[in-house]
């Protein structure tokens, strides 16, 4: 059962109130994010339809909105997304290098996940942090001057967080 | 060393939190302009300034202002467009980073001018950090009396609230920013009405780049005459540029549009020099959308005078020989560079990016990275540039916001300037997969003939 | 102001006076004619619609009497209100017929063509456009886009493979129906209208979406592969409906009902919202007050079957004893079966 917790409803009131009376929609975009990052990484249709009740709006209405957005994830994904940037300025410094090492080291291409659920591999478009490429998105922080050998590092921290390796 | 108004103390320790950024004369600009101007002054200040918006379009920041409709009883709002996503542009980022309070101090003073109460930073998705950076200042400033109720005891209510989006370069079009800001699909509307007329929730709206509300601070301490005698002609004040690609020293630098476009590159207080020790190929000097300039085109314009890093300088010469100012994003490609490539990549971001609502922009953008993508990988036919260049044509001022245009541009401008490259890739597919074009003759002094 | 102030406009040399507030496409429609732009998304019936497809742009030479300034760009006539002393070119322009050519091109770019199969050919807003304003041939050569078939429902089929994304369905459902359950999913070149969860669209009148449909993307699987359009002999008819206005039009072939659409105005758009009682399930001619034949554009290739003022009721007038004098026809050729036409008569 798709649920927030009082704290997470607290914050998606405090959200609500930011806008007009009525116009609670305005707050779909924050809370998908809440959403995402407590049920799992991704939106299910459980969680889409949670959120509609909860903001008051139809179902259609959460559906559009988090299909139109690359940040919202409606399948399931790893527990650490690598979203690496392919983008020109990123292309000059060398990230078809970078993408091409995770794939090795990985095994999987963009959009695949590891057989292990750990890792998901994503290519993404310009994500403003051209002049310290190439560089990716995890989680919520940026891991930006990728050499091969901070993607080693990167892997074997996820691997530590996650208690896979020691 | 030039003048510096909105990183000068951005890195002075502590400067993020609000004791330091107060002691360094922060908020100065919040009680002069509550206390002892009044909204009309303010906008008169910004449009003596000649402040333009500093997001891409260049437009006039005063008279943006002066268009705002206040009809009675219909609260109106301010939005901060902080939704930096101009492949090459990071300068807002840092901004906010580094000085998160110069941009709130100037988002209360520009609240104030327009009469917003209830004022929203909309924020990219992807700078999830940033956004707690932002609310800390906000609670902080809020703390010390310079947000929410009767601020400084002069009656003004404020509130700044921050809106995260969820990835999606479209949002930085500010009708397609406001419908996201609603909780909808980033969908640019259909103008007029425009904003400052029909905004956010349907009510009179003014939305405002990062940097141009930062500005807003020194235009206001200093006086908008004396901003104005900073930079040249219609290029006042300073502006940040973002630099990145095959430098030697990629980031945020804060010019003040009297350099040289040579000189930006070259000295050691800027990009210092092109890395690796290679020869300079090409740029793109405001950001992916606008048009990319061969090495001899950029340094000197086409009558064969000095670039300058200003918004006249950078489109001297037109579409024909000249770029733009753009969004402050300058991307620098050298000899090893593949013009082909480049394109094929930006127009594949343009075709990820579209939103879809209308049919050139959502057709077009496909079909040339298809074609793109072919002449890259030895498929491609001479025909296919003409109709590339067809393609952007037909696309070009069709679409309902200009991201039709962001996507044709780097097209054009990459054929006009570097066809031989392309078919030079058409006409010696193998080769073309193992090296590159090169330098070529993009960095050959070019023919200026005599007039009489 | 009095809300009766008239603006001039001249459209393609065409001067007229509209009240202001009248966009341009609609001035354009009171004059009529070739110099109406298409238009393949805006719905006069539909708050909101337009602005998307790009068929209905013109070029303004002249703003208005006050500012005689021409606008830098193509804009969309639909979605741009006239002022006074405006000047508008739409086929006098080239760069209007250049560019509409480039958005002809670009709706068919991912279209299948698949009118040979399609419920909608011949009564196809974007075949018409295409001979009008395309061009012959495609310069694409890559895969088109596809999708899966849809059934939204008992009634209404969802082939998204021939859309063109006008939204005119999403409108519909928005402010036909209390819940909208359809919109459009995903963006950019993969955007698409759906219900992302399987869903049948229900509600008294979903069924709409069909006529407001300029393509063949949503068909009514009622009639399904049934017949061609143009076989069938379109009458106006009524009835008492307690849903809706009961005000359809019915396509007959002989005393048969094959389907039951809305009446259509020259612009192709509905008159009346029918409920899909009446749309779906009133197939029945004498659950029908027929009013007579309904008037079909003679460019139309419907209207190729269809004898106006005489279908059904009326047995048209044999002139020809009439003007001879009472002689009744002679005949070169006694056929009296088209199958013994080629019949060696030797023999």
């Amino acid at each position: 059962m798709v649920k927030f917790s009082e704290a997470q409803l607290a914050e998606v009131n405090r959200l609500v109130a930011r806008y007009p009376e009525g116009k609670q929609k305005s707050a779909l975009l924050p809370v998908l994010h809440l959403a995402q990052d407590s049920f799992g990484g991704w939106l299910s249709t459980e969680t889409m339809d949670y959120v509609a009740e909860l903001l008051s709006i139809t179902p259609i209405e959460v559906y559009e909105v988090a299909t139109f957005y690359s940040m919202y994830n409606t399948k399931p994904v790893g527990k650490y997304m690598f979203e690496v940037c392919q983008t020109g300025p990123c292309m000059l410094r060398g990230s078809d290098d970078i993408i091409a090492y995770i794939e090795k080291t990985l095994g999987i291409k963009p959009g695949e996940t590891t057989a292990d659920g750990l890792f998901t591999l994503k290519t993404v478009e310009c994500l403003g942090a051209c002049g310290y490429a190439p560089m990716m998105q995890l989680g919520k922080h940026y891991r930006e001057h990728l050499t091969k050998e901070k993607v080693d590092a990167i892997i074997d921290e996820c691997k530590k967080t996650a208690g896979v390796l020691n | 060393m030039s003048v510096k108004l909105l990183l000068a103390k951005a890195h002075v320790e502590g400067i993020r939190g609000f004791d330091v950024y107060r002691r360094e004369g922060g908020y100065q600009s919040v009680e002069k302009a509550l206390k002892q101007m009044n909204p009309e002054s303010i906008v008169e200040e910004v449009k003596k300034s000649g402040l333009r918006g500093r997001g891409g379009a260049g437009f006039p920041a005063g008279m943006k202002w002066s268009f705002i409709a206040k009809p009675e009883g219909v609260p109106r709002h301010l939005v901060c467009n902080a939704d930096e996503s101009e492949p090459g542009t990071f300068k807002d980022r840092y901004l906010m980073e580094f000085i998160p309070h110069l941009l709130i101090e100037g988002l209360i003073v520009s609240s104030f001018a327009l009469g917003s109460n209830d004022t929203y930073i909309y924020i990219r998705g992807e700078y999830a950090w940033i956004v707690d950076i932002l609310e800390d200042a906000i609670n902080e400033a809020k703390a010390n009396g310079f947000l929410g109720k009767n601020i400084l005891g002069t009656g003004f209510d404020c509130e700044i609230h921050v809106q995260r989006g969820a990835g999606a370069y479209i949002c930085g079009e500010e009708t397609a920013l406001i419908e996201s800001l609603e909780g909808k699909r980033g969908n640019p509307r259909i103008k007029p009405p425009f904003p400052a007329i029909q905004g956010v929730w349907q009510r009179p709206t003014v939305v405002n780049n990062v940097e141009t509300l930062a500005a807003v601070v020194p235009i206001i301490n200093m006086g908008g005459e004396e901003y104005a005698k900073i930079g040249v002609g219609k290029s006042t004040g300073t502006k940040l540029i973002s630099a990145c690609g095959n430098i030697n020293k990629p980031g945020v630098y804060e010019i003040d549009m009297t350099i040289s476009v040579e000189e930006f590159i070259y000295s050691d207080e800027y990009c210092g020099g092109i890395a690796n020790g290679k020869k300079l190929k090409a740029c793109i000097p405001g950001g992916s959308s606008v048009p990319i300039l061969p090495a001899n085109l950029l340094l000197k314009t086409a009558k064969g005078e000095t670039r300058y890093m200003n918004y006249e300088s950078l489109s001297d010469g037109g579409f024909a020989s000249g770029s733009m100012m753009g969004s402050g994003g300058f991307i620098v490609l050298d000899e090893d560079q593949c013009i082909v490539r480049n394109t094929l990549s930006l127009a594949r971001f343009y075709r990820h990016e579209s939103c879809g609502q209308c049919s050139p922009c959502r057709e077009g953008t496909g079909w040339m990275e298809k074609i793109l993508h072919n002449i890259e990988y030895g498929k491609g036919k001479i025909s296919d540039i003409d109709l590339l260049w067809d393609i952007q044509r037909k696309i070009e001022g069709n679409t309902i916001c200009p991201l039709g245009d962001a996507a044709a541009w780097p097209v054009a401008a990459a054929i006009r300037h570097f066809r031989d490259e392309f078919e030079w890739h058409v006409n010696n597919p193998l080769e073309a997969q193992e090296k590159n074009y090169g330098l070529a003759h993009y960095a050959d002094p070019i023919h200026v003939p005599v007039t009489a | 102001m009095s809300e009766q102030q008239l603006f001039k406009v001249t459209i393609d040399n065409i001067t007229i006076e509209v009240p202001a507030g009248t966009t341009i496409l609609n001035a354009a429609r009171q004059i009529g004619g070739d110099v109406t732009p298409p238009a393949m998304c805006y719905y006069s019936k539909l708050e909101g619609s337009g602005g998307k497809c790009r068929t209905c742009l013109v070029e303004v030479s002249k703003g208005s009497e006050k500012d005689p300034r021409p606008m830098p760009k193509l804009i969309a006539s639909c979605r741009t209100t006239v002022m006074d002393g405006m000047e508008v070119k739409n086929i006098t322009s080239e760069k209007v017929i250049d560019a509409r050519a480039g958005v002809v091109e670009f709706l068919l770019l991912n279209h299948p063509l698949d009118c040979p199969i399609c419920d909608q050919a011949g009564e196809c807003h974007l075949q018409d456009l295409s001979y009008d304003h395309g061009k012959e041939g495609t310069r694409y050569e890559f895969e088109r886009r596809t999708f899966k078939k849809h059934d939204l429902g008992p009634y209404i089929q969802l082939h998204m493979t021939r859309c063109i994304l006008c939204y005119r369905c999403v409108y519909t459902a928005d402010q036909l129906s209390k819940e909208r359950s359809h919109g459009v999913l995903d963006r950019g070149d993969h955007a698409q209208i759906a219900t992302f969860i399987e869903k049948s669209l229900d509600n008294e009148f979903i069924g709409n979406v069909i006529d407001v449909c300029p393509v063949g993307a949503l068909t009514d699987k009622t009639f399904r592969f049934k017949n061609r359009v143009w076989f069938l002999k379109p009458m106006d008819a009524h009835r008492d409906c307690p849903t809706c206005s009961g005000k359809v039009t019915l396509w007959n072939r002989g005393d048969e009902v094959y389907r039951v659409t809305a009446r259509k105005d020259k612009w192709g758009e509905v008159e009346d919202w029918i409920c899909n009682t009446c749309r779906f399930e009133t197939k029945n001619t004498s659950d029908w007050v027929i009013e007579g034949p309904r008037e079909i554009d003679r460019h139309s290739v419907i209207a190729q079957g269809h004898y106006q003022g005489s279908v059904g009721m009326n047995k048209p007038t044999e002139t020809f004893a009439a003007v001879n004098a009472g002689r009744a026809p002679h005949l070169l050729m006694d056929i009296h079966s088209v199958s013994e036409v080629n019949k060696d008569s030797s023999l």
